[in-house]
């Protein structure tokens, strides 16, 4: 009798061992929602996510807490990376599953490991005293910019989407593309019509989850992109500076207070939203289209 | 019953919606050798492992009837299944010793059950590595892992492993499926000399085995016991048709 | 090789499949030389800064001149937090989840918070560290602060890694323990853990190696103190912060990349543990 009580003891405490990790999440909800939501309840959610104008220490009239500006310069240092990091990367990845020798595999794969190990703050530290220069004698502006911050952020999306996409391509079962190389196709023509159609829904979700990743992304993004919170005018104008919301977080935290404080937790919570929804789409396609795959 | 170790009175089992084994009614009797043998999928292994409760481990399964051990139903709500597989000791068709020296791998169980002093520790690992004619092939060589010895050296470790735990019943599970033809003959020598001291029960889908090894045989076929008796009888003078039909390998 | 027309007709198959293998070689080599030129980069403008002195001094005019002793003296003691907290709990959750876990609600909700708390950015954990351990519980600008932040960071992956090698270990070998009498729990300590422990063990120190990196947490937890710490409730200004104040805001860009190059080193070494632990005990059960 002793002993069974003494394996339900056991069993209860790694329970709540597993517990911690939701507990945790429920935590950080709680918390950020108790510190954000009285400045989104007191300006509108609406009006916080869509105003254009962020005037915390306003010295004249009233403050303003609009963060589309930041929400935007986010989304654009993201596909920035995106654009960048989703087609080296997986033509490494392909590189890596189909025509690598056993040695360039090796070699390959530990440096992808190894850059992943790189932690931001460097990242963004090479970025400041060698891309933000070089962005500006040779693009223009002022050098702290978006195609800055893109760049940083697709030099650290790039191996996560390497690894993924590798193991995706390599689970497409060997059959396929035995049947179409028995059909006289050649390697690459398998590769782009065979294995990388039938890879797609996992490829899909490695980039999302990088999308995630980089609106995520703070300390490299930060010192390269500049600290304007406006949007880029013009619009498309890459080498304007913006202030993503990461940025905006890190950057104000150590001096606001009261409404001004609030509103970076409530900036948090948008964050959370966002990136929350990004890996929960990326799990969604990992999920829904394996049946093309297999 | 006397001279009876373990009797099943109308046991059934299910795994889901899938009748396994239909009212399987058997006595298996004390210090012999029981063979238990049929086609594929015909219920020997499932039965067998309800006898130490192993099919506890599987999801959605559900066993009714009775499986009697000194009397006792094993499936009765205060029976300690723990205790219930220190006098009931099983072999698996693939050997699985732990990876751990050979010397640890025969001590776990004692060390389990509360023996600590090295010196009866000793003594015991000695004792059943003998019991198991493994004793002069690994005396030297005690520390080394369990993983480096062979298959057929690893399935007597894993016998020895169950004698050092001193269990009345001990349960094969085809253990020599696994094995090549000269480490299955070497089990099959100390399955004859085990048997004066435990009662054994074996599964197995090797009929000459079944022949060489066994005092009483059962044959199973689709979850029901076709006919149970002394294996000269099952095998010379069969009484079922289907028995017979196995035997001369008409099926199976 | 008779060269047959394709579709497109001005390209024959071979030839594309010569081009696109060429196209993919390059962008390997592409990949491989970014590495080697951030890395290379660093060592070169930053190894000259780096020596005895700087490993053992303390920092002096903000870091612009002096050593970097309490700034190592920090990571580490964060990482000793975030080791001792994360390592037990993830561990503890990972059994739980390989070895007592029916498929139930209960457990869905874990892992999915499991897998949730892996997505949070990391900044959102600062604040969430700020609001609730600096704050709320008391603890202020702490090593204790941002090392149990740090382990909200850890967390996820080592409960990933010790699920991963404690159900690599075969059901057959639990089977035999559980026909010798014992019970679940005297199976799984006696048995299963020390066989998955070189893969719990790897994939705790990556987590860490993880976790050490992450300033957006340190910001908001562990302060940006430059004194030498002498108890877990004192702040201390890891080295990822450190860099990350000196470069932005312009104090000295050589002790930046000196700063950089230990860190470095620091993760490197890290890795290389987990490497050659994986390494000398194998896998003995285990994927290939």
């Amino acid at each position: 009798m002793l002993a069974k009580t003494r394996e339900k003891i056991i069993e209860t405490v790694l329970f709540l061992s597993a517990a911690t990790a939701i507990t945790i999440v429920l935590l950080i909800l709680i918390f950020l929602l108790k510190e954000g939501l009285p400045i989104l309840m007191k300006v509108g959610v609406i009006d916080f996510c869509l105003g254009m104008t962020w005037n915390p220490i306003a010295i004249a009239g009233e403050p303003e807490y609009g963060i589309f500006p930041m929400i935007m310069g986010s989304i654009y240092v993201a596909i920035g990376s995106l654009i960048l990091a989703v087609p080296l990367g997986l033509a490494c990845a392909v590189f890596l599953a189909e025509i690598a020798p056993a040695w360039a595999r090796f070699s390959l794969k530990h440096a992808i490991e190894l850059l992943v190990g790189i932690p931001s703050v460097v990242l963004g530290f090479v970025g400041l005293v060698l891309l933000v220069p070089f962005v500006r004698d040779h693009f223009g502006g002022c050098g702290f910019s978006i195609l800055a911050g893109s760049i940083v952020l697709a030099v650290m999306a790039l191996p996560r989407i390497i690894s993924v996409s590798d193991d995706a391509i390599r689970s497409v079962p060997r059959a396929y593309k035995e049947a179409s190389l028995a059909l006289g196709a050649t390697h690459w023509y398998t590769i782009k019509k065979v294995i990388l159609p039938s890879a797609r829904s996992g490829i899909i979700a490695a980039v999302i989850l990088a999308m995630g990743n980089s609106i995520g992304e703070t300390m490299a993004v930060l010192m390269v992109v500049g600290s304007v919170a406006c949007l880029p005018s013009p619009l498309y104008d890459v080498l304007d500076p913006v202030r993503p919301m990461t940025s905006n977080i890190a950057i104000e935290m150590s001096y606001a207070t009261g409404d001004h404080a609030q509103a970076l937790f409530a900036t948090g919570i948008v964050l959370f939203v966002m990136v929350g929804m990004m890996t929960w789409l990326s799990h969604k396609v990992l999920k829904s289209k394996m049946g093309t795959a297999r | 019953m006397e001279g009876i170790e373990i009797e099943s009175r109308s046991l059934n089992l299910w795994y889901e919606s899938v009748h396994a084994l239909k009212n399987v009614t058997l006595s298996m009797p004390k210090k012999k050798v029981t063979a238990v043998i049929g086609p594929s999928g015909c219920g020997k292994s499932t039965f067998i492992r309800c006898i130490n409760r192993m099919n506890d481990l599987i999801k959605g399964c559900r066993v009714e009837g009775e499986l009697l051990f000194e009397g006792r139903n094993v499936y009765d709500r205060d029976i300690d299944v723990v205790s219930l597989r220190k006098r009931i000791g099983m072999v698996f068709q693939k050997p699985n010793p732990f990876p751990m020296s050979v010397y640890d791998n025969v001590a776990y169980g004692p060390r389990l059950h509360g023996t600590r002093s090295s010196g009866e520790l000793d003594k015991i690992v000695e004792e059943s590595l003998k019991a198991s004619a493994l004793w002069d092939e690994v005396a030297d060589v005690l520390n080394r892992s369990a993983l480096d010895l062979s298959g057929g050296q690893q399935q007597r470790l894993c016998i020895a492993r169950t004698l050092a735990v001193n269990p009345d019943v001990i349960l094969f599970d085809e253990p020599c499926s696994a094995l090549d033809p000269i480490s299955t003959a070497k089990i099959e020598d100390l399955i004859n000399t085990l048997k004066h001291d435990y009662t054994i029960i074996i599964v197995t889908h090797n009929m000459q085995q079944a022949a060489r090894v066994s005092d009483f045989t059962a044959f199973f076929l689709l979850g029901e016991v076709i006919e149970f008796g002394k294996t000269k009888q099952i095998f010379e003078m069969p009484e079922k048709k289907s028995t017979e039909d196995y035997i001369t390998g008409r099926f199976g | 090789m008779t060269a047959i027309t394709t579709t497109n007709g001005l390209v024959s198959p071979a030839t594309s499949d010569r081009a696109a293998k060429v196209g993919l070689w390059a962008s390997a080599v592409l990949s491989m030389a970014i590495l080697l030129f951030i890395i290379g980069y660093i060592v070169i403008e930053g190894i000259s800064v780096v020596n005895i002195p700087f490993l053992l001094g303390s920092p002096v005019l903000s870091g612009a001149k002096g050593g970097i002793l309490p700034a190592i003296v920090g990571t580490i003691c964060l990482m000793a937090v975030t080791l001792s907290s994360a390592v037990p709990i993830g561990v503890g959750a990972a059994i739980y989840l390989a070895e007592y876990a029916s498929d139930s609600v209960a457990t869905r909700t874990i892992t999915f918070g499991v897998e949730c708390l892996a997505g949070v950015p990391s900044i959102v954990i600062g604040l969430f560290g700020y609001a609730f351990l600096v704050i709320y519980l008391g603890f202020g600008f702490s090593i204790l602060s941002g090392g149990l932040a740090l382990m909200a960071m850890a967390l996820p992956w080592i409960v990933r890694t010790s699920e991963e090698a404690i159900k690599a270990v075969p059901l057959t070998v639990r089977e035999g323990s559980l026909a010798l009498g014992a019970t679940k729990w005297q199976t799984v300590s006696r048995v299963v853990l020390p066989s998955a422990i070189p893969g719990i063990v790897t994939g705790a120190i990556l987590g860490v190696g993880k976790a050490i990196g992450e300033a957006a947490v340190l910001m908001f937890t562990a302060g940006s103190s430059l004194l030498m710490p002498s108890s877990l409730f004192d702040p201390v200004r890891a080295l990822p912060y450190h860099i990350y104040i000196l470069a932005s805001e312009g104090i000295s860009n050589p002790m930046a990349y000196g700063s950089s190059i230990v860190l470095l080193a620091m993760v490197l070494a890290i890795n290389l543990g987990a490497i050659a632990i994986q390494a000398h005990y194998g896998r003995r059960y285990g994927r290939n």
